[in-house]
């Protein structure tokens, strides 16, 4: 099995304080990995110097093999992305930005299936900013999978979703990782973690403390409930 | 190509959504230059001119769209790329930022072509003629319209966010809009005043579109030309070097 997304000692520092500390990572192809860790533990800011958007201080990054500052024009047509933050036009409508983004890339899904396989099918001529939290964290999901890619990077995959959307953006989740996509993601709730990733990793400010399965770090705190073991790891809710 | 067509048409839409841009750069340029032709039909410029007030005007008048675009649009569109993270949403694309950077170009392109039409549809009402050469108005009005555009591109791109942009959008577009003959023709200034605003880049645009208008001579065509390429030159390569991409 390859390796879809390959890191080793990455390391980002702002003006002297340490974002992110020799992080090594290793995501086999047709997995789901994990980046944990509280606000501010350098989640984003790892998977933003993986992606390229953020120049690391040191480290090496493969994403499907390639060095994404490099290879960027081939290796994107392969990658989906879904940033939490950021806007769009005011006034855009959903086909409008779900074509748009289908233009960017060689070879396309067919969005009005995926808005469709997301329930947001009856909202195409929608304004973006008319739809609800959870419908557009939706179409958030439906842009990063517009291009087919192999490799999906999901930030907060399903906050605002209600129990029966989360139930669905993993269902969907689980479908295409039986068709070979490598999904990289973020996210707060615990259960979904349990639910979704072969593998996960830790960040406790910077510094990646655990790396392994969910049983695994439940095993190594002794905790039944994952989400006590988390806390235990990540130290959430203590003192900064 | 088509990538570049999917997106101009969705940002013409838009533009239409928020009709900032027609209004500014096709409607009001219209009704100005209706309202000229209205108080001066087809008069000669003055006593014994061999051409009209409106023929005069004309180049003057499709500035008005060059000024919208290039000196309130474009800044604020820039910016605004930016801070919605447009810009950076790219970089995780096969398709380099630049590339909506041109997409935003064109349409204010469009837009100057656009009002210009109009303008010339409207100045059959008038008979007005075109003493000069087609190829030096249009050129003439080409360079203009860059030389101001690559001036919104700057402005746009280094601005800290898009209400500072918006700011020095203002600063520039309404004295240019007033001062250097788009609006209130340069020949009914004050001589102490028409010095002053030659000094504007966009002055001497709309003295280059006047003159290559009304077939007037060559000779004074340099300095206008050299101040309009310097400018797009120069504005350009700041903006390559201090374009803030987030």
């Amino acid at each position: 099995m390859s390796e879809a997304v390959y890191v080793k000692g990455l390391t980002k520092a702002y003006g002297g304080k340490t974002a992110v500390n020799s992080l090594d990572l290793s995501v086999k192809s047709g997995t789901v990995f994990g980046l944990l860790g509280a606000n501010g533990a350098g989640k984003s800011t790892a998977i933003e110097c993986m992606l390229g958007t953020k120049q690391a201080d040191a480290g090496t990054v493969r994403l499907l093999g390639q060095d994404p500052k490099t290879h960027r024009r081939a290796l994107f047509e392969r990658i989906g992305v879904q940033f939490q933050e950021g806007d769009y036009h005011r006034e855009i409508r959903v086909s409008e930005l779900c074509e748009e983004t289908a233009s960017l890339y060689r070879k396309s899904a067919d969005w009005r299936a995926l808005c469709e396989q997301f329930g947001i099918g009856d909202k195409a001529s929608a304004a973006v900013k008319s739809l609800s939290g959870g419908e557009r964290q939706r179409l958030f999901i439906v842009l990063a999978l517009i291009p087919q890619p192999e490799l999906v990077f999901l930030d907060e995959l399903t906050t605002g979703l209600d129990a029966k959307a989360r139930r669905g953006v993993w269902k969907t989740l689980e479908y295409l990782k039986e068709r070979g996509l490598t999904v990289f993601l973020t996210s707060h709730f615990m259960d979904e973690v349990e639910a979704l990733c072969d593998e996960i990793c830790i960040l406790k400010k910077g510094t990646p403390v655990f790396r392994g399965t969910v049983e695994q770090a439940k095993a190594q705190c002794g905790c039944e409930r994952f989400e006590d073991a988390y806390l235990q790891l990540s130290d959430e809710g203590a003192d900064a | 190509m088509r990538r570049f067509f999917i997106f101009l048409k969705t940002e013409l839409k838009l533009s239409l959504r928020d009709m900032n841009m027609p209004i500014f750069a096709v409607i009001m340029p219209l009704v100005i230059f209706v309202i000229l032709g209205i108080i001066y039909g087809a008069k000669p410029a003055y006593d014994g001119a061999d051409h009209t007030f409106l023929e005069q005007t004309f180049g003057a008048t499709g500035a008005i769209a060059i000024c919208a675009g290039g000196l309130m649009g474009l800044p604020q569109a820039v910016s605004g790329l930016r801070e919605q993270k447009i810009l950076k949403r790219f970089r995780v694309t096969p398709v380099s930022p630049v590339f909506v950077l041109g997409v935003e170009l064109s349409m204010y392109i469009v837009y100057c072509a656009v009002s210009l039409a109009t303008l010339a549809a409207a100045a059959l009402l008038w008979g007005v003629r075109l003493h000069g050469s087609l190829l030096a108005f249009l050129g003439s009005w080409a360079l203009t319209m860059l030389s101001t555009l690559s001036v919104g591109m700057l402005v746009g791109g280094t601005a800290k966010d898009v209400k500072q942009a918006s700011v020095i959008a203002s600063i520039l577009y309404f004295p240019m809009l007033i001062f250097s003959g788009t609006t209130l023709p340069i020949e009914v200034m004050p001589p102490v005043m028409r010095r002053l605003v030659s000094f504007f880049p966009l002055t001497q645009g709309i003295t280059m579109m006047k003159n290559a208008f009304l077939g007037a001579g060559t000779g004074n065509v340099l300095l206008p030309v050299c101040v309009m390429l310097g400018l797009t030159a120069l504005c350009t390569v700041l903006s390559v070097r201090f374009f803030r991409w987030e």
